[in-house]
């Protein structure tokens, strides 16, 4: 079903993640040492050109998306195993931007972007808004309400949790990226994300709350080896833009669109969990959103982006390249999993091990009293 | 308008109508029923609906884009002047 280089060995990462082909096997290698002096990251290079140059999409590349997954993991501490000494090793900064590079060209190729408003905060909220309301296909949200069974429900938090773990995180890189009234803005929506200073309140926690209570595991990283490239794609182009200043516009379009697009598929998420007898342990996480998003979509869309566009206005293209990639990428996600169930068949890469069994490492632990989410 | 946390600003409560959206609350405040019952936030900073469609109200849970609903930001300056048309 996937294509992953069996023969390549790989060692110590904990937990351990599968290489998807030559690229990642490599970094893979790399990254299970400790950095020495003289590391050579030339192959890596050369590999990282290759990979791009032969890929046909690199939206869709297991190994392409994986390396980036992992050198992106390198800035937030999220590959347990991995040594901290990584992060600023300039080899693997020169391998992710050529990774970058090729990443951006096709999203700058396949992501449309609106007639630009005038660089005021009303227009931009209102043609944001238009952008975000424009209708798209058929819903995830809807199949959730309507028709998910519980594997479907198990798969959807499997595949959401790569980002949602570790929610916020990406567009938080945004905050010294900014100044004044745009700040002003990000710090009020981010501080909400993260439980305005209760942890137990953290979306994320909030969250592993959710999985816990489906028997799923909430280590950070359990799930990679699940999930395909366009799952670990739509992280990657936040953690793209979020760790990249000049597109600083982008990950605040982002985030607009990503607030803006939220509260009413929660709710009806949250309607497919109750549909199938589950209580509000475990709609918690969808009930918080459908209220939270809804002040978000406000704040992200007039005193976030309609600020940056009015201070910045050179960065108005970007807002909306940034808003309407956040619409593709994951559009494309969640048709992934709509596709694949309406055809019968997993939205994961591999089938999924039953989940009262296994080695849910956490598992037992009661609900609600444990935050343990990540490393 | 958009100078809402201006120092003199600091400590009170602050509703601001957003275009064609909810309004937010932000400050020191709370929320009850008309029978004096609290009625919790969830949040520091709320959004209440005004256009009466929500199925959390008094919180607006998005569905004003589903409706349709129209009302200005800005408030015009005589008292009591709304410049909401609400269509539904």
């Amino acid at each position: 079903m996937t294509t992953v280089d069996e023969a390549v060995e790989i060692r110590t990462l904990s937990p351990s993640i599968a290489p998807r082909g030559t690229l990642s096997a490599a970094l893979l290698t790399l990254l299970s040492d400790e950095p020495s002096d003289a590391v050579d990251s030339s192959d890596l290079m050369v590999l990282a050109h290759a990979a791009v140059r032969s890929t046909p999409s690199v939206l869709r590349d297991e190994d392409i998306q994986l390396s980036l997954f992992l050198l992106y993991g390198l800035h937030y501490g999220s590959l347990p195993g991995v040594s901290d000494n990584w992060e600023w090793q300039t080899g693997l900064i020169d391998v992710r931007q050529v990774l970058e590079r090729a990443f951006e060209s096709k999203l700058r190729e396949v992501v449309p972007v609106p007639e630009l408003p005038l660089p005021t905060r009303s227009a931009v909220a209102r043609a944001l808004g238009e952008l975000t309301s424009a209708e798209s296909g058929p819903s995830l949200s809807r199949y959730m309400a309507k028709k998910a069974t519980d594997e479907h429900l198990h798969e959807f938090l499997i595949q959401r949790s790569i980002y949602t773990l570790r929610e916020a995180d990406p567009h938080s890189w945004a905050i010294p990226r900014l100044t004044g009234r745009p700040k002003a803005a990000i710090v009020e929506i981010q501080s909400d994300e993260y439980g305005a200073g209760r942890e137990p309140q953290m979306h994320s926690t909030i969250f592993a709350n959710t999985m816990r209570s489906l028997g799923l595991s909430t280590s950070y990283g359990h799930y990679v080896d699940d999930v395909p490239a366009i799952t670990l794609a739509s992280l990657n182009v936040m953690s793209f833009f979020g760790l990249n200043r000049r597109l600083r516009g982008a990950i605040v379009g982002h985030l607009a669109a990503f607030e803006m697009t939220s509260s009413i598929p929660n709710m009806m998420y949250g309607n497919g969990f109750r549909r199938l007898g589950y209580d509000a342990t475990v709609t918690a996480y969808f009930d918080e959103h459908v209220a939270a998003d809804a002040v978000h979509e406000q704040i992200a869309a007039n005193d976030l982006a309609g600020s940056l566009a009015e201070d910045e206005p050179a960065l108005l293209p970007d807002i909306f390249f940034g808003a309407s990639a956040c619409l593709v990428v994951d559009g494309l996600a969640s048709a992934h999993m709509l596709e694949s169930w309406t055809a019968g068949v997993t939205s994961l890469r591999r089938p999924r091990v039953g989940s009262l069994g296994g080695s849910m490492d956490d598992e037992a632990l009661p609900h609600g009293e444990s935050s343990f989410h990540g490393e | 308008m958009e100078n809402r946390v201006s120092m003199e600003n600091k400590g009170k409560v602050t509703i601001t109508p957003y275009e064609n959206g909810p309004l937010i609350v932000r400050g020191d405040f709370e929320i009850e029923t008309a029978d004096g019952t609290p009625v919790p936030k969830g949040r520091r900073i709320v959004a209440l609906c005004r256009c009466g469609v929500s199925s959390i109200k008094p919180f607006c849970d998005g569905t004003h884009k589903i409706v349709g609903f129209k009302a200005d930001g800005d408030v015009p300056s005589e008292m009591g002047g709304a410049g909401s048309t609400p269509r539904a």
